[in-house]
Formats: structure tokens, C-alpha cells, sequence
């Protein structure tokens, strides 16, 4: 069975070698990729939407539909590992096993994380917000400050972070980015614009014309989109280290 | 792009690929694979893809790795195959 793993694996492996000789180089200004809409988002992004950064512009508005069901993955992710995961705690008591002890007490570790995660949910907040002129935007800092609270349940107790995001508070907060995300889009619909177009902020706050608004409307799609990431990633370390049961882990 | 740094990069992905497969233990699988996982990321960083470069460091270097060794933790460090 091996030796056939293996040779499959060899085949495509040189098929794919031999398929690569087809594509466009490296940065290849002629290739597919880079005549059909790219020039345009390269050339009219910034007086469209307002976002120096294109990778932004065009994830967050003019590929929003995409991003917004990339969001849902990860709430049906984060959903499906706690739905399989979790057990009540009357069966714990049955089953009566003990969970891998690790020292916690390390006052090193201790101490030095709890100066480090301010630092941490700081810098993923920037991320978030910044997202417009650098890279980022909601999904990395979500992760990041998902990753303060998993630094948090590893370095201290997981019932640390369990009594600052109970289970169900958590639950609530998976729910509200994609809620926050699709509301944005909808509310498009009640002004006779496409889903998504977020230009029609501008007739709800008449301070901004409608390419700031676009921009604005991507700063809030990015927000809902860390919220369901964070909590997803909290829900899912908490869900696998106290292997279902909510009260003691890794 | 540096010719010079897409090979060493590329070379310890191969590396690194074949390692975590080879190992037998699984708690060493997924640290190799959170390597890889970062070499990725330089990769990227390197091509110019920054926005993927961070994203492959915060989700594969950074937090699923942790989820890896979450599940090993919970399960059994030990493979058969």
C-alpha cells in the first residue's frame, strides 16, 4: 500500500513539474491574472474606495461576498469543533479521568505573559483599525487577539479566560461578527443598492460623501469579521484542551 | 525577490515536509509543522505577498499550532504509521 502511496505521490508531484512550465513567470506583467481587473483596482481603488491598500480594497469591498463566506467558514468551524467536542459534566464524573497536569506555578511564565498580552490585544486592535494602510485587517487581528487569550489560558488557567469569556457569551460573539457583517450588507438592499455596496452609509451619516463611506463600511465589515475570529479561536482552544468539559485544561 | 533566499527557503520547506511526516512522535510532527508553516510565511513576505506572509504567521505559525498540540495533548503522542 506504501509502495503505491508513493508512486502516486511521485506522479503527480511530476505532472505538476511538468504542468508549471505552462504557467506565467513570476510577476508577469501579460499574464492572465494581471489584464483582466487588476489594472483596474491598481489604478482606481484609492479614488473608489479611499484604502491605500489595495489587497484591503479588494478583499473587504470589491470581493466582499467572499470574504463575508470565509467568515462563516470559520463560524462553522468554531461551531462544529465545540458541538462535537463538548460533553456535560455528568458524564465527566463518570468517566472519573484526570486531565495532563503541567506545572502552572512557573512565576517566569506567569508574569512574563501577563505583561506581554496588553501588548498583544494593543497591537491586534492596531491591526484591525489599520488594516486600511498596511497589511491586516480582520482576520489576522482577530487571530491575534484570540492568541492574547489562548497565551492567557496557557500561561495561567483556563478558567482564567473561561470566567472573562463564558461559553455562552462566547457563543453570542462568534454570532454577532457574521451578524454585524451580513446587517451591513442588507441594510445596502433597503436603499436600492447592491449588496454590500457600503455607499449607502452616506445617506445615513450625511457627513461622509460616499467614497468615505465605503471606507468606513470596510472598517465595520473588518470588525465584524474579527469579532467572529476571536471568538472562534477561543472557542476552539477552550473546546479542545479541556477536551469538551469547560472546567480544567491545558 | 533573491534568488539565493527563495532556494534555502524553498530547501527547508521540502525539509521540513518530509521531516514532519517522518517523525514518530506526534508533539514533534506538529512543531516541524509550525516551521513549516513559517517558512511559508517568509516565503511569502519574500514574494511580496505581505498580507498572506502575516496571516500564514498569525493563523498557521501561530495559533494552529497550538491547536495541534492542544489535540495531541489530548489524545496520544504516538503514531502508528
Amino acid at each position: 500500500m506504501k509502495i503505491i502511496g508513493f508512486i502516486v505521490v511521485i506522479s503527480t508531484g511530476l505532472l505538476l513539474l511538468y504542468a508549471e512550465s505552462d504557467f506565467p513567470d513570476w510577476a508577469d506583467p501579460s499574464s492572465p491574472a494581471s489584464v483582466h481587473v487588476s489594472p483596474h483596482y491598481i489604478t482606481e481603488s484609492v479614488e473608489e474606495t479611499s484604502v491605500p491598500n489595495i489587497v484591503t480594497a479588494v478583499l473587504a469591498d470589491y470581493r466582499s461576498y467572499d470574504t463575508m463566506f470565509e467568515t462563516v467558514v470559520v463560524f462553522a468551524a468554531g461551531i462544529a469543533v465545540y458541538s462535537l467536542l463538548r460533553r456535560s459534566r455528568k458524564r465527566q464524573n463518570q468517566q472519573e479521568e484526570q486531565p495532563v497536569e503541567l506545572p502552572h506555578q512557573a512565576l517566569i511564565v506567569k508574569t512574563v505573559c501577563r505583561l506581554m498580552i496588553p501588548f498583544m490585544q494593543i497591537f491586534a486592535l492596531y491591526v484591525i483599525a489599520h488594516g486600511h494602510h498596511s497589511p491586516g485587517g480582520g482576520f489576522q487581528g482577530g487571530v491575534i487577539l484570540g492568541a492574547s487569550f489562548i497565551l492567557l489560558a496557557i500561561s495561567h488557567d483556563i478558567q482564567v479566560v473561561i470566567r472573562r469569556f463564558k461559553e455562552k457569551t462566547n457563543l453570542i460573539f462568534i454570532a454577532i461578527g457574521i451578524l454585524l457583517y451580513s446587517t451591513v450588507g442588507v441594510a445596502a438592499l433597503l436603499f436600492k443598492l447592491n449588496f454590500l455596496d457600503y455607499s449607502y452609509l452616506s445617506f445615513v451619516i450625511p457627513v461622509l460623501d460616499s467614497v468615505t463611506a465605503r471606507s468606513i463600511g470596510i472598517l465595520v465589515v473588518e470588525i465584524g469579521v474579527a469579532v467572529t475570529v476571536m471568538s472562534a479561536m477561543i472557542l476552539i482552544y477552550t473546546s479542545l484542551s479541556s477536551r469538551g468539559t469547560y472546567e480544567s485544561g491545558l | 525577490m533573491i534568488w539565493q533566499f527563495d532556494i534555502i527557503i524553498l530547501l527547508l520547506v521540502v525539509i521540513t515536509a518530509i521531516a514532519a511526516l517522518h517523525v514518530k512522535n506526534l508533539l514533534c510532527a506538529s512543531i516541524i509543522f509550525g516551521v513549516f508553516s513559517f517558512l511559508m510565511c517568509l516565503l511569502w513576505a519574500e514574494m511580496g505577498a505581505v498580507d498572506v506572509g502575516f496571516t500564514e504567521a498569525a493563523v498557521g505559525a501561530g495559533v494552529s499550532t497550538v491547536f495541534f498540540i492542544a489535540a495531541v495533548f489530548s489524545t496520544t503522542q504516538r503514531t502508528k504509521d
